[in-house]
């Protein structure tokens, strides 16, 4: 394994519930839920770590604690040795270039009276990426990336389908030139075909530019198509992480076990099946 | 003879200067008892087509076909009629169990009332049995859940009682149209084994209605594919998993991520291009452009089903003579 990027130690979330009359009025503290509880991982250089778990496990606070969309009450995380909670001002505007975020839902993570082109070239402006003075240039490398047309640039979100929409969504986290990438739930919500370009999209990625994945997703089955070690997340924990092939075929703590007997068979494969069109 | 029978189903909606076809000649059948699944992604006209089997359309659509609910016309319904074979035939559940339900009534109270309105209980014997349904669903402590507000459940919790208002007229036909989506893993397990059991308890037929093949090859016996409003293939779940016959169902199978993938990334070859949008394909077949096996006369396939085997049809005229052949010469 090469040399670690991101690094995680005994991060904790608590969210504070909402104080009952009587709590108020005694003025005792209300009770706080352990949304992530003491988490530690480390993140390599061109790897992809996938991360699973319920809803409600904690992956998704997770995974904003690492650009400070949340704010952590305990831990350490460090981007090549650098402390991301100490960071202020410039160093954590450079901080959240080098990690970038593509979410769920790419219908509200796009801004609607943007161009494909002006969204692209305003995050790279923005970071003064190198390149982003010429705008058209700099926009069709980062759309070819994402294999899309440069005629795309053009057009507006509420004229692309779901699947275009996320490649956009990632060609504009590309633009502001980041090392790790954390993808939360990016492939859920689109069409299975759709889905396979997608992930195909993150491996090859991942091996053109060695961008670091934190590929968080409830479905174990689409980690499994792109993850090279897994963590399992439950209550706040990570119970289990390894290589996703051991995970997966020899998993050793119960809640993982309890999760991969209750994801649906694979559909039978069978071997032989083959179509055969011709005159 | 068959529970359901929906025949040359077509619906379209205004559209510049016409009629945009979406759903565009669909067969189908469902059998006392059986549980059939229609797969296809989002678009594919699913959703649309099983909403026909009570004519639940939106107001600006145009839906033609014969649809035959146990030997009765559904399409010459009278509003009142329509009104029974919605409250007592058929029941239907949906992906997003919240906004099926009023915020601001108690959950037990929402399944009273279809109780009261649909088979004319009085206050009291609706509650009891209210009660009783929400057991039956295997909600723990009914009577204390009975006062729980929609909120205060968590999804799959809401899908329950979705389920329990849905059977609470003991109907022939449960629709239910993507009910595990949005539920995690071992919930859509407990999901689709809850609705397994009230099938046969209550010797219903059940239409699943999923874009996740996984789902389908798990609950139901057969199986209709949908690609841009046609069904391209249907037969028994077994049959098309081990030998799907129509390209768009091979590729989308062979598109399903699986855990046997873990640790090996062999990328899958998935289907380049995008589904198509509602009315965007002309005639012959919508997958043609999608297609690695695509050639000139597709654009003439009028997209009927012929059969290919016991009970296996595919809209593919192509793949099929081939397959015959092949087959025979092998014999």
């Amino acid at each position: 394994m090469s040399e670690t990027l991101l690094s995680v130690q005994d991060l904790t979330k608590r969210f504070k519930l909402r104080r009952s009359l009587g709590e108020f009025v005694t003025r005792r503290p209300g009770d706080s839920a352990l949304a992530v509880d003491h988490v530690s991982f480390d993140l390599a250089k061109g790897e992809i770590l996938g991360l699973a778990g319920g809803s409600g496990s904690g992956k998704t606070t997770l995974a904003r604690m690492l650009i400070r969309l949340v704010e952590p009450d305990e831990g350490v995380i460090t981007v090549d040795g650098r402390s991301v909670r100490d960071a202020r001002g410039h160093e954590l505007r450079e901080i959240r270039r080098r990690m970038q975020m593509v979410f769920q839902d790419p219908y509200a993570s796009l801004n609607p009276r943007m161009t494909v082109g002006t969204a692209i070239l305003e995050a790279g402006r923005v970071h003064h990426q190198p390149g982003s003075e010429d705008g058209d240039a700099f926009v069709s490398k980062f759309l070819d990336l994402v294999r899309l047309s440069a005629s795309t640039a053009v057009r507006h979100p509420s004229e692309l389908s779901g699947g275009q929409r996320q490649r956009v969504a990632v060609a504009r986290a590309l633009a502001i030139g980041p090392e790790v990438l954390i993808a939360d739930e990016a492939v859920s919500a689109l069409d299975v075909s759709i889905q396979t370009q997608l992930l195909n999209l993150f491996l090859d990625l991942r091996d053109e530019l060695g961008l670091a994945i934190l590929f968080v997703a409830h479905q174990l089955s689409v980690i499994a198509e792109v993850a090279d070690r897994v963590a399992i997340m439950h209550l706040g924990v990570i119970v289990e992480i390894g290589a996703a092939a051991e995970v997966f075929h020899n998993p050793q703590d119960e809640y993982t076990k309890s999760l991969l007997a209750s994801h649906p068979r694979s559909v039978p494969l069978d071997a032989s099946r083959e179509i055969r069109i011709g005159e | 003879m068959s529970l359901l029978t929906i025949e040359n189903l077509r619906i379209a909606f205004p559209a510049r200067g016409g009629f945009t076809e979406v759903v565009r000649g669909v067969n189908l059948e469902v059998q006392q008892g059986e549980t059939v699944g229609l797969v296809g992604e989002s678009g594919s006209g699913k959703s649309l087509s099983c909403r026909s089997i009570i004519r639940l359309m939106p107001s600006h659509a145009q839906m033609t076909a014969n649809v035959q609910f146990d030997d009765r016309d559904v399409m010459a319904m009278s509003k009142k009629a329509l009104r029974d074979h919605r409250a007592h035939n058929v029941g239907m559940i949906f992906q997003d169990p919240f906004s099926c339900f009023n915020p601001t009534k108690r959950i037990g109270e929402q399944v009273a009332e279809t109780l009261r309105v649909n088979a004319g209980m009085n206050k009291s014997a609706a509650r009891a049995r209210a009660i009783e349904l929400l057991a039956s669903v295997e909600i723990d402590r009914p009577e204390q859940r009975y006062r729980a507000f929609p909120h205060e459940l968590s999804g799959g919790m809401r899908q329950r009682v979705m389920i329990a208002i849905a059977i609470s007229a003991g109907p022939r036909l449960l629709i239910a149209d993507e009910p595990t989506t949005a539920l995690d893993v071992t919930t859509q397990a407990q999901i689709l084994t809850l609705i397994e059991q009230r099938r046969r308890d209550l010797n219903m037929a059940v239409l699943l209605v999923s874009h996740d093949f996984g789902v389908i090859a798990q609950a139901c016996q057969r199986v209709a594919v949908m690609y841009g409003g046609y069904v391209v293939e249907a037969g028994p779940v077994a049959e098309i998993c081990a030998r799907p016959q129509h390209p768009y169902t091979r590729a989308l199978l062979e598109s399903i991520p699986s855990l046997e993938s873990a640790g090996h990334h062999v990328r899958r070859a998935g289907i380049p291009g995008q589904p198509p949008t509602a009315g965007a394909t002309g005639p012959g077949c919508p997958f043609a452009g999608r297609c690695a096996f695509a050639r000139p006369e597709c654009a003439g396939v009028d997209m009927s089903l012929e059969a290919v085997g016991d009970a296996h049809a595919t809209a593919c005229p192509f793949v099929r003579s081939v397959s015959v052949t092949s087959q025979a010469g092998g014999a």
